[in-house]
């Protein structure tokens, strides 16, 4: 690779391509003891709570439940939808699209102004109740962040590593890194550009949308993009 | 000693995955030689015990110096414990300064008894509580309380007198956010687990699944909807046969309530009498009184079911779910306690709140075959991500680790 261009993008690699470390994140959920038992209070509390709150009820699924597809909506949706009860504001939470948004601040503020124009325009939803023990609990996650034994200097060694890594370590490269650790993109894609210098590659991994697909699926995508990459190179 | 009690963590890598395990032993290798005490209240009997049987190894398999001790005291002090259970469970219970006075004179006994030097000490529930009174004489150590049962309304009386021992450890677990009590401290969320090989969760060949029943004699000519638990009045076995009676009227298929009396429930025996007397004359209905190590039997039970219902008014963590979910089989659960950790509706089983929603639910499963085995799939996988020894294992390491930082994001790169 060295100072050449890539043959399929043109755009130089790295002078000497710093080598990807593959690392895998483990979470361990912590109870911020505020809970939610009507619309009001949730809204209320989703503006208070920390970021790494925000990231949770907005993420944990993708690990707990990655086995399915489509996965299970955020926390807030399901909720709002299967528990409190309001299927109309359960789909409009639903709907919010993770990937459009960079910072979790504005994840944040589009999930609470959702609730909070919702209530406004049904007043009556301000006196609901959710049953006693099934409020909505506020979470918190601490990651704990390990390198894994898998550094890779080349696409070929890139590739034969995600076929191993776990799925927590996958989890991390793609949903940890953009949104928890405010990376413009996931890491796999600015690997890829930046020091590979293959940015045609790196686009099509960051246009990727990984909330809609199971993790195993995610990584079976990938493979397959880096491979026809290789293969045109 | 339970069967699997020598497991080595290899025989989990086919189970939960190697990448797991792997992540399980780069984890404790950051713990390496640490010394970890876990202290409850018995060596035998109860899910605690059971969880520590089988954890207690694995955690000095993966090069922890782990020691578990337990706590000693007289009939008149357990019986005292059992009222502070069940008072912090909620149940209006009387006390008397003596009582309290007891509990303080055994527990500070067992503190001087018992060597607590370690790195980090686990306190399980409220027994070994003084114990914490002696952590200023280890002040590099770390105390967490493992609390696992549902605190979230304790009798005020038994909460007050507790809550200056919690207040001095470094953090407290729960298994659920609704089973905790607001407290300033650090509140982790574990949640328990099943241990996939033992003999209530691990594979059965088909012939000893057919042995058993044949055994029990339980037909097999239709299909089984089950009901595994203890004959007591806040796992409504009576709601679960009136709902088995709604669901005949359409669908032909057997019910089987197994699981043994509630021994320290005084309405236990009042409870069985409703439970014969509704499935009284009806050959469908199969009433299994069963010894409490029956694991095999409830083992080959759930795997023969089409359904598994657990139709609780009210619930701990309710494991039995998980176990049910482990063996692939549909389940249809109350939402109440730890069940819609287990169970997101639609998704990995069906959540009730009702005799006719439990109907409704049940039927929708014996008419939909290939619906319910989806719901099974998919509450197995459920299971192997979140409710399984290994991951319970990868909590307990990280709460160790954790408990040395204040970020919430740790890396442990280059250390």
């Amino acid at each position: 690779m060295g100072e050449q261009a890539s043959a399929v993008t043109g755009t130089p690699a790295a002078a000497v391509p710093k080598p990807f470390q593959f690392r895998t994140a483990l979470v361990l959920q912590e109870s911020t003891g505020l809970r939610a038992s009507t619309l009001v209070t949730l809204a209320k509390l989703l503006r208070k709570v920390p970021d790494s709150c925000v990231y949770y009820h907005t993420h944990h699924f993708v690990l707990e439940h990655h086995y399915l597809t489509p996965e299970p909506t955020n926390d807030f949706a399901y909720w709002v939808g299967e528990i409190f009860g309001d299927e109309t504001l359960g789909e409009l939470l639903a709907s919010v699209d993770i990937m459009e948004y960079t910072a979790l601040q504005g994840l944040r503020e589009v999930l609470a102004g959702t609730i909070e124009r919702y209530i406004k325009e049904h007043p009556a939803t301000r006196i609901k109740f959710a049953p006693s023990g099934r409020e909505f609990f506020f979470i918190k996650s601490v990651h704990v962040i390990m390198p894994t034994p898998y550094t890779v200097s080349t696409l070929a060694e890139f590739a034969q590593a995600l076929e191993q890594v776990s799925l927590h370590s996958l989890y991390f490269h793609i949903f940890d890194a953009r949104l928890r650790l405010g990376r413009p993109t996931n890491d796999f894609s600015l690997w890829l550009t930046e020091q590979l210098g293959l940015k045609a590659l790196g686009e099509s991994v960051a246009g990727l949308n990984p909330y809609a697909h199971t993790l195993q699926t995610l990584r079976t995508i990938l493979l397959s993009l880096i491979r026809e990459a290789a293969a045109h190179a | 000693m339970p069967e699997n009690a020598t497991a080595t963590l290899a025989a989990y890598e086919p189970i939960a995955g190697k990448s797991v395990v792997d992540e399980l032993r780069q984890l404790a290798g950051r713990l390496a030689g640490k010394r970890i005490l876990m202290v409850n209240s018995t060596r035998k009997g109860g899910g605690v015990a059971e969880i520590l049987i089988r954890m207690v190894p694995l955690l000095a398999e993966l090069g922890l110096e782990v020691r578990w001790e337990v706590v000693e005291g007289s009939e008149p002090y357990y019986k005292v414990t059992k009222k502070f259970h069940n008072a912090l469970h909620g149940a209006a219970e009387l006390f008397t300064q003596e009582m309290f006075d007891l509990f303080l004179e055994v527990g500070r006994a067992n503190a001087k008894r018992i060597p607590l030097e370690a790195d980090f000490v686990f306190i399980h529930d409220p027994q070994p509580l003084p114990l914490v009174e002696m952590r200023k004489r280890h002040p590099s150590s770390r105390w967490v309380w493992r609390c696992h049962i549902d605190v979230s309304r304790p009798n005020q009386a038994v909460w007050r007198f507790l809550q200056p021992f919690i207040l001095q450890f470094d953090a407290a677990i729960y298994s659920t956010p609704a089973f905790a009590q607001p407290l300033k401290m650090r509140q982790v969320l574990i949640p328990p687990s099943i241990d996939p090989l033992s003999d209530k969760n691990r594979d059965l060949p088909q012939e000893e699944i057919d042995a058993v029943m044949r055994r029990l004699e339980i037909p097999r000519d239709r299909p089984i909807v089950t009901q595994v638990s203890r004959f007591d009045r806040l796992k409504d076995p009576v709601g679960v046969i009136e709902a088995f009676k709604r669901v005949r009227r359409s669908v032909k298929c057997r019910l089987v309530l197994a699981g043994g009396p509630a021994t320290d429930d005084p309405e236990a025996e009042e409870v069985l009498g409703l439970v014969r007397e509704q499935a009284k004359g009806n050959p469908e209905i199969h009433l299994l009184m069963l010894p409490p190590d029956s694991n095999i039997e409830i083992n080959a039970l759930q795997r023969a079911s089409a359904v598994v219902v657990q139709k609780s008014l009210r619930e701990g963590f309710g494991l039995t779910v998980s176990e049910a979910l482990w063996k692939g089989r549909p389940v249809v659960a109350s939402a109440v306690g730890g069940i819609p950790l287990q169970v997101k509706h639609h998704h990995s089983g069906l959540l009730v709140h009702s005799v006719e929603g439990a109907a409704y639910a049940i039927r929708q499963l014996l008419g939909n075959p290939a619906y319910a085995q989806r719901l099974g799939e998919n509450g197995r996988e459920h299971v192997r991500e979140n409710f399984l020894l290994t991951r319970h294992l990868v909590d307990y390491l990280l709460t160790c680790l954790t408990t040395q930082y204040a970020d919430e994001t740790i890396f442990l790169d280059g250390s």
